[in-house]
């Protein structure tokens, strides 16, 4: 035998064993899985508390994207990779509903929840957090100039706001979908393209993504860019006051409350989950007090319970617009691709 | 001394050596990419086959993802060639410290280069082609430099040192004999490259600004955002067609340019510049190449240092510390992907060298052979986001669920790495002097003893260079790792790409801290690789 002979037997042999335990056998399942996108944080201490309330191994599985993790489940709907999905939006809802991924599930904890973020009747899917997608300026930029802020999508139009805007593709990034939807939701179908039409002309930046948009080219961030709006998240400005050090008295970022688009995020039992019953008590850990006060820290996102309270950062800094921009799942679904396709058209080429 | 009969008969090892790639491709490549583009075909999508290859936005996007590729190639041997040349001809103190360090760009994650890139480009190149080529070149350098440089390195001067006695002239001497000596593993470097800029995906959607698509990007948009199957699947089809195409005319290329009896061993090739127009050479070839490759990596590093208006190391102390962006320490994360790396290099170097001597074996170049040569190729080239939905229906059900067994990452890893690991080590094997082969036979050495007498040891050097490449390669993966590893064992790339998705300073600070860690864990571990060799090493 050459040294090589051996190191394959070895690796052969290894991969089979491996591939045995990582099928497991029958029995009751000790385990439940969340198949969720790569976004999605969960503090240690949160998730240990579920482990020791519940008596079940949490493994997380992270498969891309929202879109991508969506996808997967779309493709191995009836036989899935985990026992629950968390992270499909409402841009994304009806296409999931459509694809009949989930086993309803009306968790008794939904009494706590603000209804309107219950968007499916039939409880296929439940609200777990909810995050605005707005438009963010950088305040100190504005105040040397001795201008005013944007105070609204409108403003944007005016010849004084020339060249400050940066925007994410909404071909290739979510909060860019939201923008796009944010300004339909407010001008209609059929004055949107119009208000497009302006901000090109008054000199929008589009790029790819938020990393780009926010972290290189907006003022406010560490990449110190020159545009000082930015379509970002409602609780950026507190992003920015934890995250710095010092840290500022005050944030140096803020919203633009009136372009505010919600964006809801939820989770739902998987059809053909191994594990049905753990998957329900998943969904319920996720709206008790401890996994919703988790999220704002972790994944900067609010709380859909009621009495959930946020971190103090959040309280001074972040503003949750009192009624936000909004579009029906099934309309966005039905429009998605044909808005996008006339958005580009109409700004890009 | 007559040790037993070699209980590898050239049967038994050609079995071995064709068998084992052939199987790994099969199951982890041709399986799950054969499933996806089924389930895309025959139940998936509204639009027709036919009105998705007749599409003119389907042209323009091929016409596109080909151009840039072929020209991106060309600017990657063009930037490289100075630096490969003195890498390839003269010893000088560092040498192995240049070979090492300009791998680090190719382990980067995209989206830090390319912010990189976008700090340090004029405003008026930040987003068009010219940008796609610059950050493609910066990131394959490292593919020339390396498959080329080691190759030259073990060219025998003498044929040419031979034809300048006979009065040829320095530049005919160059294009006739060292070119056409260095050829096939030129045409090998070509083929990565080209693969690698062919199916790229984040620099050209964030450089070249939302007007280009390549054909990978494109699929991930019917795929994902429009969830249109179909045409994802068509389009994948013709991704692959392309690359089939080009992977089938480089190895032609290669196996017919290939010439024996070339090779000697790199301390017989290498000396030390001479005269000062040779010290300006290697000079001005390294420095050169530091320029480009320094640039966009100086910014990264001054990145990480950054804490408000001023400077401090708070970033790396904070990587030892929990954070809320991920379930593990960052530090974690390091050793994660020094784990994973190297399972994927010891799966790639033992596959990809049973093929390169598959390639490369028995003097005869079938077309069966480079049929398989070409095959091994294909993973470089075919869409990674197809390859991951393929994943998840084809290992579906018991007892092949593997869809979320940790393994998998090293094992898509050394997908990617194992094509490399056979370009580096096939052109070494096809140069051993068959003569050599031909005496020991004749001396009595049975098939298996030549092998590990004469072509282990001359292999070794190339093996050592080759598994330094794909661990630096798997260090960096990002596709395969995103979607399969588990967040309680994020990879370096993950973490990076975690802290880089948050806002505030300190994250991303954190990220591009983390980013530097990558690059040195790469320096180091490729230039440690290159340290090994047999002890009873030949002459190479």
């Amino acid at each position: 035998m050459t040294p090589w002979h051996n190191a394959l037997v070895a690796t052969v042999v290894s991969a089979l064993a491996l591939g045995a335990a990582g099928c497991g056998g029958g029995g009751t399942p000790t385990s439940v899985v969340l198949v969720t996108h790569d976004s999605f944080v969960v503090s240690n201490s949160v998730k240990k508390a579920f482990e020791r309330e519940s008596g079940l191994k949490l493994r997380i599985l992270q498969s891309g994207d929202a879109g991508e993790a969506l996808t997967k489940a779309l493709l191995t709907a009836g036989n899935p990779q985990g026992d629950v999905l968390f992270g499909v939006d409402n841009n994304l809802l009806s296409r999931a509903l459509d694809g009949d991924l989930f086993e309803p599930y009306e968790s008794p904890a939904l009494a706590d929840l603000d209804p309107q973020y219950v968007l499916d009747p039939e409880h296929r899917v439940t609200p777990v957090d909810h995050g605005e997608v707005c438009l963010n300026y950088d305040k100190a930029w504005f105040a040397e100039r001795g201008l005013t802020p944007p105070a609204s999508l409108e403003d944007l139009t005016d010849p004084r706001y020339k060249g400050v805007l940066v925007v994410e593709n909404p071909a290739t990034s979510t909060p860019g979908l939201a923008f796009l939807l944010a300004t339909i939701a407010r001008y209609g179908k059929s004055g949107w393209q119009d208000y497009w039409r302006k901000l090109r002309q008054n000199g929008v930046l589009v790029v790819d993504g938020w990393e780009d948009a926010y972290n290189v080219r907006f003022s406010g961030s560490a990449g110190k860019g020159n545009r000082p709006v930015v379509v970002s998240y409602a609780s950026s400005p507190p992003a920015e006051v934890i995250f710095r050090t010092p840290r500022p008295a005050e944030a140096p970022t803020a919203v633009v409350e009136s372009s505010c688009f919600r964006q809801i995020e939820f989770a739902g039992v998987l059809r053909g989950a191994r594990n049905e019953d753990g998957a329900r008590k998943l969904i319920d850990f996720m709206l008790s007090k401890r996994f919703q006060e988790d999220v704002p820290l972790s994944m900067f996102v609010f709380p859909v319970v009621r009495d959930a309270a946020l971190p103090p950062e959040f309280e001074r800094f972040a503003v949750v617009p009192s009624s936000p921009l909004e579009l029906p799942p099934a309309e966005i679904e039905a429009n998605r691709d044909r808005w996008v396709g006339e958005w580009t058209d109409l700004v890009i080429r | 001394m007559d040790g037993p009969r070699d209980p590898l008969s050239s049967r038994a090892w050609r079995a071995l050596t064709y068998g084992v790639p052939l199987a790994f491709l099969a199951i982890f490549f041709l399986y799950p990419l054969a499933a996806i583009v089924e389930r895309g075909l025959f139940s998936g999508g509204e639009s027709s086959a036919l009105d998705v290859i007749t599409d003119p936005v389907t042209r323009d996007v091929v016409w596109f993802t080909v151009w840039q590729a072929v020209a991106s190639t060309a600017l990657t041997i063009a930037v490289a060639f100075p630096a490969t040349y003195v890498l390839g001809r003269f010893a000088f103190p560092g040498r192995s410290v240049v070979r090492a360090v300009v791998t680090v760009p190719f382990v980067l994650p995209t989206v830090v280069v390319a912010l990189a890139f976008l700090a340090i480009l004029p405003e008026s190149l930040e987003r068009g082609w010219i940008a796609i080529l610059v950050a493609h070149a910066f990131f394959n350098v490292a593919v020339v430099v390396r498959v080329v440089g080691t190759f030259w390195a073990n060219l025998d001067p003498r044929v040419s040192e031979a034809a300048a006695t006979l009065g040829a002239a320095p530049m005919r001497r160059f294009v006739e004999i060292t070119l056409r000596l260095l050829a096939p593993a030129l045409a090998a470097a070509a083929a990565i490259v080209f693969l690698f800029s062919f199916t790229s995906f984040g620099i050209v959607l964030i450089l070249g600004g939302p007007r280009y698509a390549t054909l990978e990007a494109e699929i991930y948009n019917q795929a994902v955002r429009i969830f249109d199957l179909r045409a994802a699947a068509v389009l994948s089809l013709v991704q692959l067609a392309c690359v089939a195409l080009a992977v089938w005319v480089t190895t032609r290329l290669e196996a017919r340019l290939a010439v024996r009896g070339q090779l000697r061993a790199e301390r017989d090739v290498l000396r030390k510049p001479r005269t000062l127009g040779e010290k300006a050479i290697v000079l001005g070839g390294i420095g050169g190449l530091a320029v480009f490759l320094g640039l966009p990596l100086a910014v990264l590093v001054e990145r990480s240092f950054a804490v408000g208006d001023g400077h401090s190391l708070e970033a790396y102390r904070a990587l030892a510390r929990p954070t809320a962006a991920l379930l593990a320490t960052p530090w974690e994360a390091v050793v994660n992907s020094i784990v994973y790396a190297g399972a994927a290099t010891v799966i790639a170097v033992v596959v990809g060298g049973l093929a390169a001597f598959a390639v490369a074996g028995s003097g005869r170049r079938s077309r069966g052979t480079r049929l398989f040569d070409g095959a091994l190729m294909l993973p470089l080239g075919a869409s990674a986001v197809m390859l991951g939905f393929g994943f998840v229906i084809a290992f579906d059900r018991a007892p092949i669920d593997f869809r979320s067994a940790p393994w998998i990452v090293p094992v898509v890893q050394a997908l990617v790495a194992i094509p490399f690991v056979v370009r580096i080590v096939a052109p070494t094997l096809r140069a051993i002097d068959e003569r050599l082969r031909a005496a020991a036979a004749m001396l009595g050495a049975s098939p298996g003893r030549v092998r590990r007498e004469i072509d282990l040891p001359i292999v070794t050097r190339a093996l050592a260079i080759a598994a330094g490449f794909a661990f630096a390669i798997s260090l960096g993966e990002f596709g395969a790792t995103v979607f399969l590893a588990r967040p309680d064992r994020p990879t370096l790339p993950v973490a990076i790409f975690r802290f880089l998705g948050r806002p505030g300073e300190q994250n991303a600070a954190q990220a591009y801290a983390l980013a530097v860690v990558l690059m040195a864990v790469t320096a180091v571990s490729v230039f440690l690789a290159e340290r090994i060799r047999l002890r009873r090493g030949g002459w190479i």
